[in-house]
């Protein structure tokens, strides 16, 4: 049996234990496909091909053997370089961080898919220091849409987006602090998990707020994206914001069915400044729910300009001593976000976190009635590279500050959200299923059910 | 001219030893001034004197 690229992670893990493909082929398909595209994607900054190949002939060698081998499989998957693959400086997508001193461990969520059998192939081009919605890097160059390749993957997991949504991999990991996993799926159209606040440990990636920063899987079916959530999950005391809670395995509940769960679309800030194919693809994903009741979000836009008022502030704080000592290492438009951020006065931090709490118990009281919400991933479908403002209703407005407007008040109370790809033509877009704290089973059940219907997908690659 | 931010900015920059060279000065103050209108936004929003941060120190 061959590799093909259109094969998921449970469809390639089930042909390797089942001795119809092995795990070698399977890494060498997805070698050989980022070496055909990725000069054009620009998805990859490192292929671990020896690492890879070490990694599928042990599988292999497990499976010749009798031993068990995990659900995960022989399946190739890649990572964001923020982060740690032993053996290589973990960039975060600066110039800076390649100084660095190659890691020593893997991050914990690598050790995790490659305890299931998945083998990393390298890591992944990033906006810098993850401050960025728009998957452009001045340092390694932007990486481009797989369905257009002269648009932008979006930020800040561009890489990640690329990589799957031009399936080159199956599965990709990435992070997300404002909107940096649901803004990529949306413009690549793939499937998306950014889980519970502290639920998948970060122990070993590059911050960039601590109190916003999720780490998550990107995948081309809502399986895929069940299997790797499930697989990397379990509390890790390098990370002190990660869960006790115990395993709460979703792959099982994911095909339950959805006529029972109370789905409503979220209203009032989440219904401006969209685009119309953001209001189609909410539209028919909630028709096919059979949605039309509308739940207005209290205060979103406060929301949204805490959420930004701490990641500045905090971002400043991270990279202080870098701006101080290598201001002109930094992408400019980096530099001058984050040395406004150091400008912001404590008071003004302090009292966004203190609206923070009060705006998780708006949603809390919302979520009494609710089990899921809907709203736009993004405000539009991918912009073209290098795009500053778009014209939306006759006003410019700046593309940079409006493409996250819809996932940052979701990200900032940690809510559970997978982005679906609505695969409207001539480009996809992501519609958010927005479930309450540790529900991840919920979000990926309407997920699931979206996709069965043909509602979400993930569109083959028309860029390649 | 000055802009209203300049003399802000220039004291913040020395108090936190944080160089801002001439040629990014206008795209540092264009981001304070985002930044400071939204910090404004919550700032305006009234809480109750009791209302605890969101993050959670535990000893």
């Amino acid at each position: 049996m061959t590799a093909k690229p259109e094969m998921t992670a449970a469809e390639i893990a089930s042909a390797v234990a089942r001795r119809k493909m092995s795990a070698l082929d399977a890494t060498e398909a997805a070698l050989a496909r980022i070496k055909q595209h990725d000069g054009i994607l620009n998805s990859f900054t490192d292929v671990t091909a020896d690492r890879a190949r070490a990694k599928a002939r042990a599988i292999d060698a497990d499976i010749a053997a009798g031993k068990g081998v995990g659900p995960l499989a022989g399946v190739p998957f890649a990572v964001k370089n923020l982060f740690d693959v032993a053996g290589l400086p973990t960039r975060a997508g600066s110039k800076i961080n390649r100084d660095l001193a190659p890691a020593r461990r893997d991050a914990t969520l690598i050790e995790r898919m490659e305890a299931a059998g998945a083998v990393l192939v390298g890591a992944l081009n990033m906006g810098e220091y993850a401050y960025d919605f728009t998957g452009e890097n001045v340092h390694d160059g932007p990486s481009r849409n797989p369905h257009d390749t002269t648009r932008m993957t979006g930020g800040s997991s561009g890489g990640s987006g690329s990589a799957v949504g031009g399936a080159l991999v199956p599965i990709a990991l990435g992070s997300d602090t404002n909107g940096s996993i649901r803004v990529p799926s949306s413009f690549c159209g793939i499937f998306g998990l950014k889980p519970t606040y502290g639920r998948l440990s970060r122990a070993r990636s590059f911050p960039f707020v601590a109190s916003l920063d999720h780490l998550g899987p990107f995948a081309r079916s809502v399986t895929d994206l069940a299997l790797a959530y499930d697989v990397m999950q379990g509390p890790d005391a390098d990370d002190s914001a990660c869960t006790t809670r115990g395993l709460e395995p979703t792959l099982p509940l994911i095909a339950n069915p959805v006529s029972d769960l109370r789905v409503a679309i979220a209203g009032g800030y989440f219904q401006k400044n969209v685009f119309p194919e953001a209001v189609e693809a909410v539209g028919r994903v909630a028709k096919a729910l059979g949605v039309s009741k509308v739940v207005d979000i209290p205060e979103a836009a406060r929301a949204r300009a805490a959420a930004y008022v701490i990641t500045t502030t905090e971002g400043a704080s991270l990279h202080l001593d870098r701006l101080r000592q290598r201001p002109n290492d930094f992408d400019p438009a980096v530099r001058d976000r984050l040395i406004a951020g150091a400008m912001v006065p404590a008071p003004m931090v302090d009292r966004a976190q203190k609206f923070r709490r009060w705006y998780r118990t708006q949603l809390a009281e919302i979520f009494k009635s609710v089990d899921v919400l809907l709203a736009p991933a993004t405000p539009c479908t991918a912009p073209t590279l290098g795009q500053v403002n778009f014209n939306l209703d006759g006003v410019e407005l700046p593309v940079r500050a409006n493409i996250g407007i819809h996932t940052q008040p979701i990200s900032f109370i940690g809510l559970p959200v997978v982005a679906v790809p609505v695969p409207l033509e001539p480009l996809p877009i992501g519609v958010q299923i927005i479930a309450a704290p540790w529900r991840e089973d919920i979000a990926l059940r309407v997920a699931y059910a979206l996709e069965k219907m043909g509602v979400a997908a993930a569109p083959a690659p028309r860029g390649l | 001219m000055a802009e209203p931010l300049d003399d802000y900015i220039d004291a913040v920059s020395k108090a936190l030893a944080l160089p801002v060279e001439e040629a990014w000065r206008p795209a540092v103050r264009a981001n304070l001034e985002v930044s400071l209108r939204l910090a404004r936004l919550v700032d305006e929003f009234a809480l109750p004197d009791e209302t605890e941060p969101a993050p959670i120190f535990t000893a």
